[in-house]
């Protein structure tokens, strides 16, 4: 079956996207929606040993087809687990150096790849008050992140109003500086293309475009300048496996709508 | 400064700790918790809430409780919507992500009408188990650099003595009473829990006293027969009521899944209208039935054995 014949929602495109990014062997620590259909995905596909992680305080569970939890912290994340543990514990194998990749999805982000997920405003008096971090400050101040996010201008700003988890700060050595010595942003996944961050100022480019994407596209819903594109490559569209996997596990589409 | 590591040690010998017999009503459980102490919550978002205990303080019209979770979902509404509660410390607050934002949380707290204290997941967890262990702070090494911290006066940065890291030291959390709900107890408060703990072992470790609500109790020959189950000893436990569905319209693992209709009914009534809804709310769930049964009640029978299907058969994969 030809694979550019396919149709795919925007939150599909970003599942199959962030799944290709993972590898076999991984320990992926994910939050619910597109990182966990992404992780499973991957599962199903190129890492069959891949195993997943959840806030709540589980380790490698099975996700069963039209069963996906509603947040991580609910019995449906316990079913067929290696192990359930304290959530402070989970929590800890991302201090003690035992995850390879946090995986989330974002509400607001900037160039160095900051999260908010706090306030809208000023703090102080904020406009909204957002839910805030959860794990999320644990998770991006300790591992490795992907992170995937529809690609909006009023998403993608210079400053964020508040860093809930930090990406690298304000650039250069400003994040290893404050003290977080372990990880840091790995890759953006939007519906627009794939992004990572230069190792100088640490701000974001483009590592690859998706299909029918131009650069131009990229730029004009981006709230700030950015990195020079080098070397950029084309993503290959979603595979009918890709999307019938994908369509089995959420066959009410509750996360790829 | 050490006076109150004395004090917390003193709090636990003034309790009796003996093998003996604690069961009490839900309302004789609230009159245990005094106006602006500080309560810890156990379970986590929708799961394994101690819902029954917290409308049992909303009822008995408590005043300027600090409330503690790990993560805050319409639980934390209820206590901010009802004038219980006008501090929570917690690492996220909305009723859930199927939801949005919580607009009770927002309304309460823009408004400069309570305070909510964020704090990472982590960092709850460590607060929590610094109170356990009985020391005054941990270290961990999250939450720096970001402006999580900087919102926090609570806390310290310092370098380590051995390595020169740079550390984050997060102050112990010993609340005056934690709120647990298990799904099985004993008369004397030994309690077993299935499924996912979350912060809650440590918690009750950390508070001075705790208030355990119960699916069941069961004997304490049954309790001693598998006894490596028990999480939480009798003598950390001041009270225990008896609570079938305790948790409802949150889950209870194995016991039942969220009540989804009567959440989606609930998030919609007080997202519209934060104050005048969850004032409604408030009068026809809480302060309306005459008992918890009659609570259960209105949630609806076929509800309640559809939540209980689900729950009871989730491990059946």
């Amino acid at each position: 079956m030809s694979s550019t014949a396919a149709h795919y929602t925007a939150s599909e495109l970003l599942a199959v996207m962030s799944s290709r990014l993972l590898k076999d062997g991984q320990i992926v620590f994910a939050g619910v929606g597109i990182p966990l259909l992404a992780a499973t995905l991957a599962q199903g596909t190129h890492c069959p040993g891949l195993t997943i992680l959840f806030e709540g305080g589980v380790i490698g569970p099975v996700i069963e087809p039209g069963k996906l939890p509603p947040s991580t912290n609910e019995q449906r994340c316990t079913v067929r687990a290696n192990m359930v543990l304290a959530s402070t514990d989970v929590l800890l194998l991302l201090q003690r150096g035992y995850v390879d990749i946090g995986f989330m999805g974002g509400a607001q982000i900037d160039q160095y790849g900051n999260l908010n997920s706090s306030f809208i405003g000023d703090p102080a008096h904020p406009k909204t008050r957002l839910p805030g971090t959860g794990g999320g400050n644990d998770i991006a101040s300790l591992a490795q992140m992907i992170v995937a996010m529809k690609h909006e201008k009023r998403r993608f700003v210079e400053e964020v109003d508040f860093v809930t988890s930090p990406g690298f700060l304000r650039g250069g050595t400003s994040r290893r500086d404050s003290g977080l010595l372990a990880g840091g942003m790995y890759r953006v996944v939007t519906d627009l293309g794939i992004f990572g961050f230069d190792e100088q100022t640490r701000r974001m480019k483009i590592v690859a475009l998706h299909d029918g994407v131009s650069i131009e596209q990229v730029q004009d819903n981006t709230g700030f300048k950015l990195e020079p594109a080098r070397d950029v490559e084309v993503t290959k569209r979603p595979t009918e496996r890709e999307l019938e996997f994908l369509r089995k596990l959420d066959p009410e589409r509750l996360y790829t709508a | 400064m050490s006076d109150s590591y004395l004090d917390l040690r003193r709090k636990l010998t003034e309790r009796d700790r003996s093998l003996h017999e604690k069961v009490v009503s839900l309302e004789q459980a609230a009159a245990l918790v005094k106006d602006g102490e500080t309560v810890g919550i156990g379970g986590s978002t929708l799961s394994r809430t101690p819902m029954a205990m917290v409308w049992a303080l909303i009822r008995a019209r408590k005043k300027r409780l600090t409330c503690a979770r790990g993560i805050t979902s319409s639980e934390g509404d209820w206590l901010f919507g009802s004038g219980a509660c006008d501090h929570m410390i917690t690492s996220w607050f909305s009723q859930g992500i199927v939801w949005g934002v919580s607009k009770v949380m927002r309304h309460y707290t823009e408004q400069g009408l309570a305070r909510f204290d964020e704090w990472s997941h982590m960092a709850m967890g460590m607060r929590f188990r610094a109170g356990a262990m009985g020391v005054p702070f941990l270290p961990m090494r999250s939450m720096l650099g970001s402006d999580v911290v900087r919102q926090r006066p609570e806390v310290r940065e310092m370098e380590c003595p051995f390595t020169g890291d740079k550390l984050l030291l997060v102050p112990a959390l010993n609340p005056d009473v934690a709120l647990i709900h298990v799904q099985r107890c004993d008369a004397y408060g030994n309690a077993q829990m299935d499924g996912l703990q979350f912060l809650d072992i440590d918690l009750a470790m950390a508070a001075t006293r705790v208030i355990l609500t119960t699916e069941r109790i069961v004997s304490n020959g049954q309790i001693r027969r598998v006894p490596d189950q028990t999480k939480i000893p009798f003598f950390a436990v001041e009270a225990v009521v008896e609570v079938p569905f305790g948790c409802a319209p949150h889950e209870c693992s194995g016991v039942n899944e969220p009540l989804f209709k009567h959440m989606d009914y609930y998030t919609s009534l007080v997202n519209k209208e934060p104050v005048k809804g969850m004032a409604e709310y408030l009068d026809r769930y809480v302060y309306g039935p005459k008992s918890w049964t009659e609570y259960l009640n209105l949630l609806g029978l076929d509800h309640l054995l559809e939540a209980a299907k689900g729950g009871r058969s989730v491990s059946n994969a």
